[in-house]
């Protein structure tokens, strides 16, 4: 009784009074130890002495214990600086982590590399052709990430460009936009355009994860995601004239994607239903034809943590009996760190509009955060 | 309203304290005390099994080579402690906790599940994450600090994804929100 007397109670707040009141009422018979969480212990050790009680009190206040007399186990000071000190101040984790549930972190990443995967022409998170169940960038669960790319194809007869940018929330959903613009050169004065004529496209696009995990989790479940992608293009009355009953179309894709640490190997599956000629620049169905089914498939080695080599297939239909031909990569993919990401590939997109054996290079820098 | 005029006369009452008071003691609390040939603090009672390692163990034992043998992996699993209490991202988690014993048990699971001839002694990755909170982010650095010291030790990459591999599929014990 008499030891509280000593308090230096001028500097208690009224909340800890009340607590020291029913100390002092406390029976003697109340249940075992009480385990004091170290992040407590060192509240108190790091207080000036002469502060040790009150920040006791108001540790055993916090864990409705009452009862002075009860012993209390301490962990020893472990893996600290001298004096008990602890070498690293330990941040206020309750605290941001209540603060998590409310707010959200923009932009504090947190992924492992490449596991926010690269853009596709499609502006979504996958293999550059091929779209993955991966999430655009670099947040985890309860934050906010982005990712931006420009990418560029060269093949014989044609030239591709496009401007991606995709918003992931939570690793759960993913936004994105892409506009694709495809000049035709000296073909689309063959091809009666005029040399120079462009394709244009835009693809607005959403994702969502739905089950699994590509990195963790069971073996044998990988992450799955179902997408919708609205593709709206520019070229309305050419593609009509080419047969095209539309110029605007959604895909739907539902993939899958597992990384088997076990092979170092990165494995994607992804059907696709579309109606879009050459991925919509061509208009989307026909007079006979409409929705069908595709298939995506991408296969990836890993190097390092950085580095990643791969293979995709992606099967394409041939509304406009034009010879449009399934597509084949081989690509390379290098985080130069948590943020830039550059990948080449050579692709093989077979007959495009007639023109036979469009293989080249591709290549895209991708930023996230 | 009794309580705050009683605390009010009190405040009036008390006076400091001596400078020299050992509030430990005033207040019961007790250190735990180090074993003093492990230097480990004691923890609850549990039943050793190797089943608590969270998977099986490579059939063959020559992996384990690539990680420089059984002193290897005891340094690995060391390294990644020391990493991540050091690492500003996770280092709270760790402070709270016996790094004594959690890099010897850490060193007994990876030894374990790569067949370079150790038992693991250690609890069930369930109850030895009980209540720590951690996330899937801290997982993703606590793997980055693996693969920093599996890299210091100049462990092929494909052989570091083979020790991944026994230990992503126990993030669900592990990872809490
Ligand atoms: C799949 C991933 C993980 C594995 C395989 C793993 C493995 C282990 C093992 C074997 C122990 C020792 C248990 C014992 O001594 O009885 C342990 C304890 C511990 N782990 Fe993990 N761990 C994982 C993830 C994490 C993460 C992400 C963190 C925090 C960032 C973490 C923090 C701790 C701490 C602080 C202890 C000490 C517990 C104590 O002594 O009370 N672990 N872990």
């Amino acid at each position: 009784m008499t030891r509280f007397l000593f308090y230096p109670i001028f500097v208690f707040s009224m909340a800890i009074v009340p607590a020291l009141h029913a100390r002092e009422t406390a029976t003697p018979d109340q249940p075992g130890p009480v385990a004091i969480p170290y992040s407590d212990v060192l509240e108190v050790r790091q207080a000036e002495p002469t502060d040790h009680a009150i920040a006791y009190a108001r540790v055993l206040e916090s864990h409705g214990s009452t009862d002075a007399s009860i012993p209390r186990t301490l962990p020893a000071v472990a893996n600290t600086g001298a004096a008990g000190v602890p070498a690293i101040k330990p941040p206020d984790r309750e605290a941001s982590a209540a603060g998590a549930r409310v707010d959200i972190d923009l932009f504090e990443g947190g992924k492992l590399l490449l596991t926010n995967g690269i853009t596709t022409i499609e502006g979504g998170s996958g293999g550059g052709i091929a779209t993955w169940a991966t999430i655009a960038g670099r947040e985890m669960k309860g934050g906010i990430g982005v990712q931006g790319s420009f990418t560029a194809i060269e093949l014989p007869d044609f030239g591709w460009r496009s401007y991606g940018a995709a918003i992931g929330i939570s690793d759960r959903v993913e936004l994105s936009y892409v506009r694709q613009d495809f000049d035709t050169r000296s073909a689309g004065a063959a091809l009666g355009l005029g040399r120079g004529y462009t394709f244009n496209q835009d693809v607005w696009a959403a994702k969502l994860r739905v089950a699994g995990d590509a990195v963790y989790g069971s073996p044998v479940l990988p992450q799955i995601a179902i997408g919708a992608e609205y593709k709206r293009n520019h070229d309305g009355a050419i593609t009509a004239l080419l047969g095209a009953s539309d110029d605007e179309g959604v895909d739907y894709t539902l993939s899958a994607t597992k990384l088997l640490l076990q092979h170092s190997l990165l494995v994607n599956a992804t059907v696709r239903l579309t109606k879009a000629n050459q991925q919509g620049l061509l208009g989307f169905g026909s007079a006979a034809d409409g929705y069908k089914v595709q298939v995506e498939g991408s296969l990836a080695y890993m190097l390092s943590r950085r580095a990643v080599v791969g293979a995709e297939y992606r099967s394409k239909p041939d509304n406009l009996g034009l010879g449009e031909d399934d597509w084949l990569d081989i690509f390379a993919a290098y985080a130069v760190n948590n943020h830039l990401t550059l990948s080449a590939a050579y692709v093989d997109l077979g007959s495009i509009a007639t023109f036979e054996d469009q293989r080249g290079g591709f290549l895209q820098a991708q930023i996230a955060f | 309203m009794l309580l705050t005029a009683s605390s009010a006369i009190l405040m009036i009452l008390q006076q400091a304290p001596a400078d020299n008071v050992d509030w430990d003691a005033e207040f019961g609390v007790e250190e735990e005390v180090r074993d003093p040939v492990t230097g480990e603090l004691p923890v609850d009672p549990y039943v050793e099994d190797n089943a608590n390692a969270g998977a099986d163990p490579y059939d063959s034992t020559s992996l384990a080579a690539a990680f420089g043998g059984r002193e290897g992996i005891q340094r690995i699993a060391e390294r990644t402690v020391e990493i991540s209490e050091a690492d500003q991202r996770i280092a709270e988690i760790f402070v709270a906790h016996d790094m004594v014993r959690l890099k010897r048990t850490l060193g007994e699971q990876f030894c374990y599940l790569l067949n370079a001839g150790c038992s693991y002694s250690g609890r069930d990755m369930r109850s030895a994450h009980d209540g720590m909170g951690v996330t899937r982010a801290d997982l993703n650095a606590l793997v980055e600090n693996l693969q920093q010291a599996m890299r210091e030790a100049d462990v092929p990459f494909a052989a570091q994804n083979k020790l991944l591999a026994k230990l992503a599929p126990m993030s669900g014990d592990v990872v809490e929100r």
